[in-house]
């Protein structure tokens, strides 16, 4: 992880202009790939499959972006990071998009200089912890060994629930998300701390899934979403829009079976026609061309699709859409209209 | 310049210089010199635009704020609320703990280990030459995994941690041990102690005066024994141990009270201490080896003890061959001591250059700082062996 830290700073010294600024689609386009940074391995979210086949809702996002640029959802080459080196990685030009269940603050906007998407996952910080131990509330963790992966804003969430509920607790710090269940698996921690969605994932790649619970507290607000470089506006607006036009697609029920027919000519909803481009051309508003939509959901699907596939209910990993919900359903997901 | 080249007028200046040995190499420095501060020139001016370009400045304000983070393991008062600096110094002094207690269990070790591979005993001999190449033939970062995995997955839980008399209870949490509290009756003791220690510099150089006029010889290191450890032990008992232990007790998840060694600790403090110690064992060996036999046949025909021979004619010749390459192993423990972010150990890289330069992104800075620290820890080693070696080199007369 050192080696990673330093091979970035590394690269922010030796790589000349090119890594900053404006050009982002250029690059991408030129190189025929993209760049997406995305975590060492969380089950549902980002991990390479049996076959080596990186797959997860994260990762479909980067294929979408992959999709509306490159034309080729399979096109990206994934940069995996710890939650330390995942903000260097990006903004030394090493990646050039970065999906990898990151929380928006504002220091993170303005001062690590990075313009985030819209959120695609909304998270609040959990606790997984065994059953056997009979704990049922956060509060009766005084004195607990917990394990908390450095970098994150967990980390920083953690010790303020401590302090203000006067607990005390041994921090044990860890890299990545596999180091964290090696050490919670070894009862090195009592406690394993995450967003609740890697909770559950976590949950899922144990031993014995039943014996563990995740704590109902949730401690903080974790509005997961991916992120770019500042500087790039057009890269910028390209990446929203994907990220937009996947959650539309959800709220008009263009599926990735039914893209291709929608796309074929004009119909009755002009809300779908802008979004896959049969009416206007809303893409080249962000330099791509009118199809840019209907490839990105052709390529993954939209949101409930992607969501069901890789954390659903029926997964694994079994999260409810809960504030994920569309806001038609319910829930508090919500994208600006194309128009 | 030579006749021969001031014969030859038609050969142009350049080709000239290029052919005198001296003019030569010093044009060859001044190209080598340029082109390396070019390069750095380069990636600084580099490094500058690109943090232009996204709108980062470079800024050591950073350091007054407040961390956010809790740390493990800190022998300074440290919260959450402390400021990046603070968890700096934290960081420093995981470090140096780190560096101090390396280097000392490594020497110990190293010297055991050198001697050992000296004896004539075939099993001993073979014994720590096994040792010696499974270890440096290992990269100490798996010594580091290893022996932090044997510690958290072998060892039990704090409910069932192994007992040792009542006192100290060992877990896959660290070890916790009972802590000193000191009475006021105890400053005497520490007071005796210290007044052992003033007498036994006084008795040493006394010894040597009367034995350098009377040929008298005292077991100066007896006495001296004896008079820093013996009187303030028997004072000790006499105040009624005015030392009260705080036993650590099991309360909910862990044990509070008393102090604890954490796994990570221990972990990086044995692997780099048993891996340098190889290293020092080698050392040592060949520095023995390198004096003479014939002076060592010569003091036992003076009728010189054994041990008197190694301590008086071996070991300070020894000594001048093994300073300046064990120096080089002190660097690298304190170096290697980095290692430390693989299991987690809050050490310089893990605080500033870690959690701190994550949370502001701060690379530049951080970075500057780690690299400063460490310059500054290994300069002062190689002055502080510097120093000794002069010291204990061969004085002509």
């Amino acid at each position: 992880m050192r080696v990673t830290q330093f091979a970035a700073l590394g690269a922010a010294l030796s790589l000349t202009a090119m890594t900053a600024q404006a050009g982002t689609l250029e690059d991408v386009q030129a190189r025929g790939e993209l760049n997406c940074v995305v975590t060492t391995g969380v089950a549902g979210f980002a991990a390479p499959d049996e076959n080596g086949k990186w797959t997860g809702f994260d990762v479909d996002f980067c294929r979408a972006v992959a999709a509306a640029v490159l034309g080729d959802g399979e096109k990206v080459k994934f940069v995996p990071t710890t939650g330390k080196t995942r903000f260097t990685v990006l903004n030394s030009g090493e990646g050039d998009i970065l999906f990898r269940n990151t929380t928006e603050t504002m220091s993170r906007d303005a001062d690590l200089k990075l313009t985030f998407l819209p959120v695609n996952y909304y998270d609040g910080q959990g606790f997984l912890i065994r059953k056997e131990l009979g704990i049922n509330s956060a509060k009766d963790l005084d004195g607990a060994s917990i394990c908390i992966q450095t970098g994150t804003t967990t980390e920083l969430n953690l010790a303020d629930f401590f302090r203000v509920n006067g607990m005390s607790y041994e921090p044990v710090a860890i890299e990545t998300n596999e180091e964290g269940i090696t050490n919670y698996s070894a009862n090195r921690c009592d406690v394993y701390t995450t967003d609740a969605s890697g909770l559950a994932s976590t949950r899922a790649a144990l031993d014995d899934p039943s014996a563990h619970i995740i704590l109902p507290e949730i401690i903080s607000k974790e509005p997961l979403g991916g992120a770019v470089r500042h500087g790039d506006d057009q890269w910028a607006d390209i990446s929203k829009w994907v990220v937009n036009a996947i959650i539309i697609a959800e709220e008009l029920g263009v599926t990735a079976a039914n893209v291709a027919e929608h796309a074929a000519a004009a119909g009755d909803n002009p809300s779908i026609n802008r979004l896959l481009g049969t009416e206007g051309d809303m893409g080249a508003m962000i330099g791509l061309d009118k199809d840019w939509a209907a490839r990105a959901i052709s390529a993954v699907g939209n949101y409930a699709e992607s969501f069901d596939r890789n954390i659903g209910p029926d997964t694994p990993i079994g999260l409810a859409r809960g504030l994920n919900a569309s806001w038609k359903d319910g829930g508090i997901l919500y994208a600006a209209p194309i128009r | 310049m030579s006749e021969t080249t001031l014969s030859q007028p038609q050969r142009n200046i350049v080709s000239r210089l290029w052919n005198d040995k001296e003019t030569r190499s010093i044009i060859i420095q001044i190209i080598a010199f340029a082109a390396i501060f070019a390069l750095f020139f380069y990636m600084v001016r580099n490094a500058v635009i690109n943090l232009e370009a996204i709108g980062k400045d470079i800024s050591f304000d950073f350091l007054w704020q407040p961390a956010s983070y809790d740390i493990s393991q800190s022998l300074v008062e440290y919260t959450s609320r402390s400021s990046h600096f603070t968890a700096m110094i934290v960081g420093i002094i995981n470090t140096l703990l780190i560096a101090v207690f390396g280097i000392l269990l490594s020497t110990v070790l190293g010297f055991l280990l050198g001697v050992l591979r000296l004896s004539k005993n075939w099993v001993t001999n073979k014994l720590a030459y096994v040792y010696i190449e499974y270890t440096r033939n290992v990269p100490v970062l798996l010594h580091i995994l290893l022996i932090h995995g044997l510690i958290v997955h072998a060892l039990p839980l704090p409910k069932n941690a192994i007992n040792v008399s009542d006192a100290a209870f060992l877990t896959n949490r660290g070890f916790f041990l009972p802590s000193p509290e000191i009475q006021p009756l105890f400053w005497f003791v520490l007071a005796l102690f210290v007044m052992g220690i003033i007498f036994s510099i006084w008795f040493r150089s006394y010894a040597k005066r009367v034995q350098d006029e009377t040929g008298k010889y005292y077991p100066v290191f007896w006495i001296s024994l004896s008079a820093i450890m013996g009187f303030p032990l028997i004072m000790y008992f006499l105040l009624g141990s005015p030392i009260d232990w705080q036993i650590p007790e099991l309360k909910g998840f862990n044990y509070k009270g008393g102090m604890v060694i954490r796994p990570e600790f221990i972990a990086l403090w044995i692997a780099l201490s048993c891996y340098t110690a190889a290293f020092i064992g080698e050392i040592v060996r060949s520095g023995i080896t390198a004096v003479s036999w014939g002076q060592t046949e010569a003091a036992s025909a003076l009728g010189v003890s054994r041990g008197r021979t190694l301590s008086l004619v071996v070991i300070p010749q020894a000594l001048r061959i093994i300073i300046p390459p064990l120096t080089s192993q002190y660097l690298n423990i304190t170096k290697n001591s980095s290692l430390a972010i693989a299991i987690g150990y809050m050490d310089i890289v893990a605080t500033i250059g870690g959690i701190s330069l994550n949370q502001t992104g701060r690379e530049m800075e951080c970075m500057t700082i780690v690299l400063l620290l460490y310059l500054t820890f290994s300069l002062l080693i190689s002055a502080f062996m510097n120093w000794y070696n002069k010291r204990i080199k061969l004085t002509e007369r």
